[in-house]
């Protein structure tokens, strides 16, 4: 039974949301050379948020020209200088935290009690962080006076808009390089915000360029001749073609692409705290998360009991208007989104996996899908492979640890995985042979800036965060 | 004593068949095709082709879809082995390699027109660079990975693993050392190696082939293949096991081609780099270039009563 609520909405008076931006380069706000614009929705109410500038290859380069112009400077200033401005970056994200959470939850439609105690607080810990690597390169493991590539082009998803921001651009500038940041076209605004956010900080202009755009403008970004570093967050197919576009070249490339995380309960598990794991591990942020727990991996001898909380606890979630404070499940990020997953999950019950959601009204406007399990789900199902980025999950049973490896192995990706167990000695043994990059033991979905982040497998390569982190934007 | 009138013929020397070395076995090529090997002949004066060494096998697409088997069979035990143990197999290669140096200085002479001291240095050179590969196994965890303090009770804690199996386009003119240089961090780590020999002086990489079936190293943790580098390494860099290529050995349009057929299943590529001189002292490079970072994740929580909590 789910309990009443009054409607706690956080105001949206804090944003002041312009109808029209520019595109941010070489340190201000300008129209394309082709003067063609796009509009961005609320995806909770597909109210028109503000329109935008779809950047042309011209102004791609225009932006290119105007980091490589800054970098002869940026790359020049001692480390200690360079810490600074991101330190103050991330001081002014602090003191804006509250706009920048109601500006993500309007423009991406999560629910405001991720941005505002995820999202949020992992940017501006991000820039924090980097910004302690600025002056103590020397001391990273890379070799003494490690040197920054150049210009980094970065396209990022619309899943974590500031978050991904924050992963590319704050060890970029750390280590001297300079950017191209590319957002995604259907949350756009966080990084316009954040382009004002470098004006405050007094940032030199052309450090950070923000061009919007669709993936025309991406692939001009990513094909120029002038950037020395790729770094692409998104779909496994882009980054397949990235990495085409970007060979024989000496663009340096790391991808962070898409996943189809296993999450494994043992018949030792705690269970409601695995129930909790699970549902964090796929439906934060609507499932849309590439390394989400979106596989359950389930001992067969608790299976019954397990679905049972775990229905009964599905039961309680709250979807509605995402700047409510109460909301656990907000509105798919866009109309094409909600397609594909109503798409595939329309594929799960064709072959034959058993379909249930909890009794759940969707509003009338706006993107929506309710939370949905699947039983009955076999290794050769689409929705036990194909990455569905949407609050589904796919529910598979195993009988011995071995088993649960090799069916949690058995993927073209290799993101992340969870293991939920009392035993500790089973827990260090079922990791070691996990091929992914991040595994959760007896928890599911936590970030922090120290700790490296990044795929096996054609879930990409090369690690965000950490001291790892700072590879993938030095000469090494 | 009609015997000491006699004259005495020179003895007829024994050749070697060159053969491939596959999963710890030394097949022929399954195509039953061989290509002339020859001496490096000096850029002045040579006219024409150097003389004859041997005929190598000139590997098939199968050949390599074989070896990429292999390589992979052996992945589990070698990844799943300590990495004292690597270790200790590959300092039994350079152990190996020393009782064998005549041969090898002749081999490396042959192939790289050089004299017998300048072999000489290669060799030695090549013996050195398996003790200090050797002596990586167990450091390079302690180097690369560790623990994370992140903001929360959590023991967050990231670890090298190997990326699996990884294709080897040996570098065309340093046939010994250069080869000895691309396969030692690669297997160092727990990787398994799909190696293409220099092209044209593939017969000191089939000899190595030799001392590795010698050295305790499990049956196709190295696989060595001669031949067209073109050829093999084409259905290589598309194969879909096939975890990552190292292209040292192809030109720059080759290097592009390949790069583009690894994108397919996304392999790690290491693109050629500019190398004046193998000798130099490594860096870590090649090693963290077939290195995936695991991270894990694990509550600390508090001790409660019943033990511990989450």
């Amino acid at each position: 039974m789910a309990f009443e609520y009054a409607p706690a909405p956080e105001s949206r008076a804090i944003v002041n949301i312009a109808p029209l931006y520019g595109l941010f380069i070489d340190g201000e706000f300008v129209e394309s050379s082709g003067g063609d614009l796009n509009k961005t929705v609320s995806p909770s109410t597909e109210e028109v948020l503000a329109e935008y500038t779809q950047a042309n290859a011209e102004d791609v380069d225009r932006a290119v020209k105007a980091a490589r112009k800054a970098f002869e400077k940026w790359s020049a200033l001692p480390g200690a200088e360079r810490a600074k401005y991101l330190f103050r970056i991330a001081r002014i994200i602090q003191e804006r935290s509250r706009e920048l959470a109601v500006l993500e939850t309007l423009d991406n439609g999560k629910p405001i009690r991720e941005t505002r105690d995820a999202d949020l607080p992992l940017v501006a810990a991000h820039f924090f962080y980097y910004a302690g690597w600025a002056d103590k390169l020397d001391h990273a493991g890379f070799g003494t006076n490690p040197r920054p590539l150049g210009v980094a082009g970065q396209v990022i998803p619309w899943n974590f808009p500031l978050l991904m921001l924050a992963w590319k651009i704050a060890p970029a500038l750390a280590t001297g390089n300079t950017v191209v940041l590319k957002p995604a076209e259907t949350t756009p605004l966080s990084a316009l915000f954040f382009a004002d956010i470098c004006r405050q900080a007094g940032l030199p202009k052309g450090v950070v360029n923000i061009v919007t755009g669709d993936g025309r403008t991406g692939a001009a970004l990513v094909a120029h001749p002038d950037v020395n570093k790729v770094a692409f967050t998104g779909s496994t197919a882009v980054g397949k073609e990235i990495a085409r576009t970007v060979a024989g070249s000496r663009k340096k490339l790391t991808l962070e692409l898409g996943g189809k995380g296993a999450n494994i309960v043992f018949d030792d598990a705690p269970i409601d705290q695995a129930v909790e794991g699970i549902v964090s591990g796929i439906f934060f942020n609507q499932g849309q998360v590439c390394c989400a727990g979106s596989r359950l991996l389930v001992q067969e001898s608790i299976q019954e009991e397990l679905l049972e909380s775990l229905k009964r606890r599905l039961s309680t979630l709250r979807l509605g208007d995402p700047l409510d404070k109460n909301t656990d499940i907000g509105a798919i990020n866009s109309a094409e989104q909600l397609a594909r997953i109503t798409a595939l999950t329309a594929q799960g019950e064709a072959e034959g996996a058993e379909r249930w959601s909890p009794a759940c009204e969707l509003p009338s406007s706006g993107y929506w899908f309710a939370p949905t399990l699947f039983t009955n789900v076999t290794q050769a199902h689409t929705i036990a492979r194909d990455e569905i980025f949407g609050p589904v999950l796919s529910v598979l049973t195993f009988r011995t640890p071995d088993e649960a490896v090799a069916k949690a192995n058995n993927s073209q990706y290799g993101l992340s995985a969870g293991i939920w167990t009392e035993k500790g000695s089973r827990i260090l043994a079922v990791a070691n042979k996990l091929r992914a990059g991040v595994i959760w033991s007896n928890t599911f979905n936590k970030f922090d800036p120290t700790s490296p982040f990044g795929g096996y497998k054609e879930s990409g390569f090369g690690r965000e965060g950490g001291r790892h982190g700072l590879e993938a934007y030095l000469d090494v | 004593m009609s015997e000491k009138t006699e004259k005495t013929e020179p003895r007829l020397s024994v050749f070697k068949t060159y053969k491939l070395y596959v999963g710890g076995k030394f097949p022929r090529s399954e195509s039953g095709r061989v290509y002339e090997v020859t001496t490096k002949t000096s850029a002045a004066g040579a006219a024409g082709k150097g003389n004859w060494l041997a005929n190598a096998p000139l590997s098939s697409r199968k050949d390599a879809r074989d070896a990429v088997v292999a390589a992979r069979k052996a992945f589990g035990g070698w990844s799943g082995a300590t990495a004292y143990n690597r270790g200790q197999i590959l300092y039994r290669v350079a152990e190996m390699l020393e009782g064998r140096k005549a041969q090898f200085v002749h081999e490396v002479a042959d192939a790289e027109g050089l004299s017998k001291s300048k072999a000489a240095v290669q060799v030695d050179a090549a013996i050195d660079r398996w003790v200090w590969y050797a002596g990586w196994t167990d450091k390079i965890a302690q180097v690369v990975g560790g623990g994370n303090p992140v903001a929360g009770p959590y023991f967050n804690l990231s670890s090298p693993e190997p990326t699996g199996v990884v294709t080897v386009l040996a570098p065309q003119e340093s046939s010994f050392l250069g080869l000895v240089s691309v396969i030692a961090p690669v297997i160092a780590t727990g990787n398994t190696a799909v190696v293409v020999a220099s092209e044209k002086s593939p017969l000191p990489a089939l000899s190595l082939g030799e001392v590795l079936a010698t050295s305790d190293l499990p049956g196709g943790v190295v696989n060595i293949l001669s031949g067209r580098t073109a050829e093999i390494a084409t259905p290589l860099a598309a194969h879909q096991d096939v975890n990552a290529i190292d292209l040292a050995g192809a030109d720059d349009v080759l290097a592009k081609e390949l790069e583009i057929a690894a994108a397919d299943n996304l392999k790690r590529v290491l693109r050629p780099q500019p190398v004046d001189n193998w000798s130099e002292t490594p860096g870590i490079d090649r090693m963290t270039a077939f290195l995936e970072t695991k991270t894990v994740w694990h509550p600390t929580g508090s001790l409660g009563a019943s033990g511990s909590s989450y």
